[in-house]
Formats: C-alpha cells, structure tokens, sequence
C-alpha cells in the first residue's frame, strides 16, 4: 500500500512540474519580502548607529553610512566624560548581570528539584502542586506589584540588586518548574525505582541518573530565564531607579531624556547593546531558544 | 527524627517553591483584591469601602480608553500575527532552500525586548527623519506618516511594532504543528487530486486547531500585559491615546498615588487573564489525563 502510494505520487509530481516552477518563484518571494520586513529595524538600527547626526539628516533611513564611525556606540556605553546628566549604559550593563545571573541560577535550581519532586517522588495531591504552581506563569503582574512594592520596602531592599534577584527568581519558578517537570516526565521512573530498592537516596539518585541527562532542559531552562530577566521592563522600572536600575531601565531612560538635541545615533547605538546579549544567546542556540518559548508558552 | 527527615525529604524540597509561590502569587492577589475594596490613597488602608473604586474606575474616562484600546489592539494583534505567522509557516514547509536562515531572520525579534523594539520603531516611525523622510527624498513629496504623533492612529503604530515581535512566533508554533502531521496524509489527499491549497486549507489547517487555540491563548495574554511596548514607543500618548491598563495601572499607582483605584484595575486585568487562562489549563489538564 505505502510503496503504491508512493509511485503514483511520484508520477503526480512530475505532472505538475511547470505549475510546481511558477508556484515556488512566488512561495520565495513572499518569503524574501517578509525577511525584509523583519531585517529592516535591524538594519535601521544598525546603519544609525554608525552614522553622525549630520548623516542622518541629510540621508534616509537606508542610507548607508559613509564609514564605520563607532562614536556613538562609544558614547552610548561610557559618556562623554561630563558629570551631571551624563548617561550612559556602562553601570546599568553590570546591574543586569549582577541581576541575571544569581536570579538565573536560583530560579533554575528550586525548579529543577521542584520538577523532580513532582515526576519521581510523587506524593498525594502531586497534580494540584503542579497546578497551583503552573498558574503562576500566567498571572499578570500587575496583581502584584502594590504589594511587592511594600514587601520590598519592609525588607530594606527596594530600590537594589538584591530586591530584582529576589523578584525575578520567585516569578521564574513557575516556569523552571514546568520545563523540569515536563522533562523529568519523559524519564522512565523505573530508573529510579531501581536504584532506590539499591539504596539511592534522594539526592544521589537527583545527582547520579537525573542529572547528567538534564543538560538540554537545565539549557533551554538558562536561556528562557536569561531572556527573561535581561529583557524585563516592568519590574526594572517600579521597584528600582537611578544607580539600582537594570538596562533595559536605563535605555528607556536615555531614550526619553530630553536635555540635549536628540542624538539618535546614540540612541540606537544604546538599543543595540541592551539587545546584544539576548540575540547572541538567539543566534547561537537558537534551536534552544525555540524549544523554550514553544513549551514555555505552550504547556503539555 | 532522622527517619522523619529521610521520609518527607522530597517535601522538604518542594516547600521553598510552593511556600514562595504562596505567598508572592496567591497572597499577594489576595492582598490587591482586598486593597481594592479599600479607599486607599498613597498608603493602604484596611477598613473596607465596598466596590467604590471599582465604580470609579468604570466611571473613569481614561480606563475607558484604555480598555477601548487594549479591544482595538488585541484583535489587530491577533490575527495579523495569526495570519503572517500562518502564512509564513506553510510557505516555509514547502522544502525551503535556507529554511534555516529565514527562520532565524523571522524569529530573532523574539530575543529583543520590548524596550529595545520600542525604541528602534520610534525612530522609524519618527515623522521628521523616519520613513516619512524617506518617501518625501524618494520623490513622494506629499507622503505624509505621522501615526506617531497622532491622536487618532497612534494606536496603530503599538500594534505595527507588537505584531512585528511576535510574528515570527507564530510561524514557529505552526511551523511545529504541520511538521507533526503524518506526511503519509498529504501524499494521500494529493493523489485523490487535492491541489496544495486544499490539502491546507481542508486538511492541515483544521487539524492545527490546537495550535490555533495556544496561539490565541499566549497572543491574547501578551496584549493584556503589554506594558514596556507603549512605555518605549509613546509612554501612552499623545495625550493619553495610547493608553492601555498595564500603563493606566502603573500610572495610578506610582504617579497619582491612588493605591486602592490602581489595585481595582489590576483586578480587572487579573480577572480578563483568568477568564483566557483557566479554560485553557482545564483543556490542556484533560488532554493530558486522557493520555
């Protein structure tokens, strides 16, 4: 059966060859013209950056700069070496990082022994936990950001690193707690049977069989986190201002500052670097960074 | 003691996750809700004051907008990401040459935030030096595109730069979904004479119907919380516009001090959420159960 359908499709195929032709020019060019539309911010943004503002009132968006001129990249990161109102995305930088990768770290690991707790030590009412937990992913934060303000305030760390690490890493756990978890479900327990009736304990057995084929979870797990805490606005902006703020806080921040002439090379020298870091991370593991926005939105 | 220990480790180790959540989700949903029966100004208050700040809130001519604009936005969003992200898909699983390097190219707006987006179609957009110069040195000299500062179009502009982001995730959800189906099922339908169209538009695309749902789902969540989009792109203006409730919300918190109104609104977009969401975990849990 499958080998006749497969012939008489064969011949199909050869029948419609010149219509097939026709059909794959106009398949390439709508995809082409959609590339271009996605490239276009990019390349916007890109050619702003590199050209003085001379440049960019006598050109148009497209114009291609006369050189690669990176002064305003320079200014965007460092300053230009004046003090009051001098910003610039050096400081700001740091505190992303300084915020990402202990909130990264932590929201990863409570998820990661919440997801094998709820796969391999399954207990009464296992679902419900998971339940309870995975709502967490969808509330708006809105919901919570009068009382996280307050909460902040009474444990002396608003306004602080300290206060976005602990934010970003309770609100990370719904979701390392979902990716774990799905993962952890496709493990066959009986893995872990054997070993417990050998003796194992809980934490052997986390570290000696779930462990070392955990790498592609813990990495889609990084990166989902990574993205999400580098990019978050909401959060940056209510509970830290002035030298606490996080990047993308900062670049809003030069972005609408209106003291000068508006230098948009700068500007967008700026949105380049806030942006870097999370499209390095895309270009590189891209195949991860899918499989996590795929299963972190899509549950099941 | 130790035996206890040994035995209830596993819940040991579930109790910072589920206590965390408890507390920073539940509780503190709780304590908006409450709050919001309150008349709370700068500082909250305890003692209730019944649904006054809602009745304020529905009464109020900037939420109205804001809703108004969160509808407009919403259903825009949706189905140009829906349509472009579908269209994009099926385009894409025809054996593509450099499949791979369109959809890295389709998809890499997912990886900036919204801020950055925000800021990169600002300056696009800017009537003076974006686009509209552009056409005007084209020779276009009446071309005018002034969205961005206009009352009546900015809104428009949120939603050109929104579907721009999210697009491409379309595409990938879709994309995932058709290359699930069995290719046994094309084949199948071709040699009964189907030409490619119908084979999607009769048989793929029904059974997408998942997809569609998930999509529907994350978009519409998305919209609700759009907040950081507006913030780059027209901090809610000109005038207030462009404003929607993540903004109203903030606003009436943060800048006019008015804790127990803010908190009512928060409700309101907690309720829309939950109203999207809860359906969805209840098909999601059966489907899984059902397995």
């Amino acid at each position: 059966m499958q080998d006749k359908i497969h012939s008489s499709y064969k011949q199909l195929e050869q029948k419609s060859k010149y219509t097939n032709m026709f059909l794959r020019w106009f398949l390439y060019f709508v995809l082409v013209v959609f590339a271009f539309y996605f490239i276009f911010p990019l390349y916007v943004m890109v050619v702003t950056s590199l050209k003085t503002m001379e440049e960019i009132r006598q050109g148009t968006l497209l114009t291609w700069p006369s050189g690669l001129n990176f002064d305003s990249w320079l200014v965007a990161w460092g300053g230009r070496g004046y003090g009051a109102g001098d910003t610039f995305l050096k400081p700001y930088f740091w505190n992303s990082i300084k915020m990402v990768v202990p909130a990264v770290f932590f929201s990863t690991f409570i998820g990661a022994m919440a997801g094998y707790v709820l796969t391999k030590w399954r207990f009464k009412g296992d679902k419900w936990v998971f339940l309870f937990l995975l709502f967490g992913c969808f509330i708006p934060y809105q919901a919570i950001l009068l009382p996280m303000a307050r909460t902040l305030g009474v444990l002396g760390i608003s306004n602080s690193v300290i206060g976005l690490v602990l934010v970003h890493t309770v609100y990370g756990i719904p979701f390392t707690t979902l990716f774990f978890r799905n993962f952890y479900v496709s493990i066959p327990s009986e893995l872990v049977k054997a070993a417990r009736i050998d003796g194992a304990g809980f934490f052997k057995i986390f570290f000696k069989i779930l462990l070392p084929v955990s790498t592609p979870i813990i990495v889609v797990t990084i990166i989902w986190q990574f993205t999400q805490i580098w990019n978050d606005f909401l959060f940056g902006s209510t509970f830290s201002f002035g030298e606490a703020a996080p990047i993308q806080v900062a670049l809003n921040n030069m972005v609408l500052s209106s003291t000068s002439v508006k230098e948009y090379n700068v500007d967008m020298a700026s949105a380049i670097i806030a942006g870097i870091p999370t499209l390095i991370v895309y270009v590189l593991a891209g195949k991860y960074f899918i499989r996590g926005l795929t299963s972190g939105a899509v549950k099941g | 003691m130790l035996k206890w220990l040994e035995k209830n480790l596993p819940k040991i180790v579930m109790a910072p996750a589920v206590g965390l959540i408890g507390w920073f989700v539940y509780g503190f949903v709780l304590w908006t809700l409450y709050i919001s029966f309150t008349n709370s100004k700068i500082l909250p208050k305890y003692e209730l004051w019944g649904v006054g700040q809602y009745v304020k809130l529905w009464g109020s001519r900037k939420w109205l907008i804001a809703v108004d604009n969160l509808l407009i936005f919403t259903a825009l969003f949706l189905i140009f990401c829906v349509v472009i992200g579908i269209i994009l898909a099926i385009f894409l699983d025809q054996k593509i040459r450099a499949e791979g390097v369109l959809r890295t190219i389709y998809l890499y707006p997912m990886a900036l935030s919204f801020i950055v987006t925000g800021t990169a179609w600002k300056w696009i957009l800017n009537p003076t030096l974006g686009i509209q110069k552009m056409f005007i040195d084209w020779g276009f000299e009446n071309f005018t595109f002034d969205w961005l500062v206009n009352r009546e179009m900015a809104i428009y502009t949120i939603v050109i730069a929104g579907v721009w982001q999210s697009a491409g995730f379309v595409m990938a959800l879709f994309l995932a979904g058709l290359r699930s189906v069995e290719d046994e099922i094309v084949k199948a339908a071709k040699i009964d004479g189907a030409n490619l169209f119908t084979v999607y538009w009769k048989i793929l695309l029904p059974m997408m119907r998942p997809v569609f749902f998930t999509s529907f789902v994350i978009l519409v969540h998305i919209s609700i919380k759009s907040y950081d989009l507006i913030v780059a792109l027209t901090q809610g203006g000109p005038g207030i516009s462009t404003t929607m409730p993540a903004l109203y919300m903030t606003q009436t918190a943060f800048h006019k001090s008015q804790v127990g109104l803010s908190a009512a609104s928060a409700m309101m977009m907690f309720m829309a959420v939950a109203a999207v969401i809860i359906p969805y975990l209840y098909s999601e849990l059966r489907r899984e159960n059902a397995r």
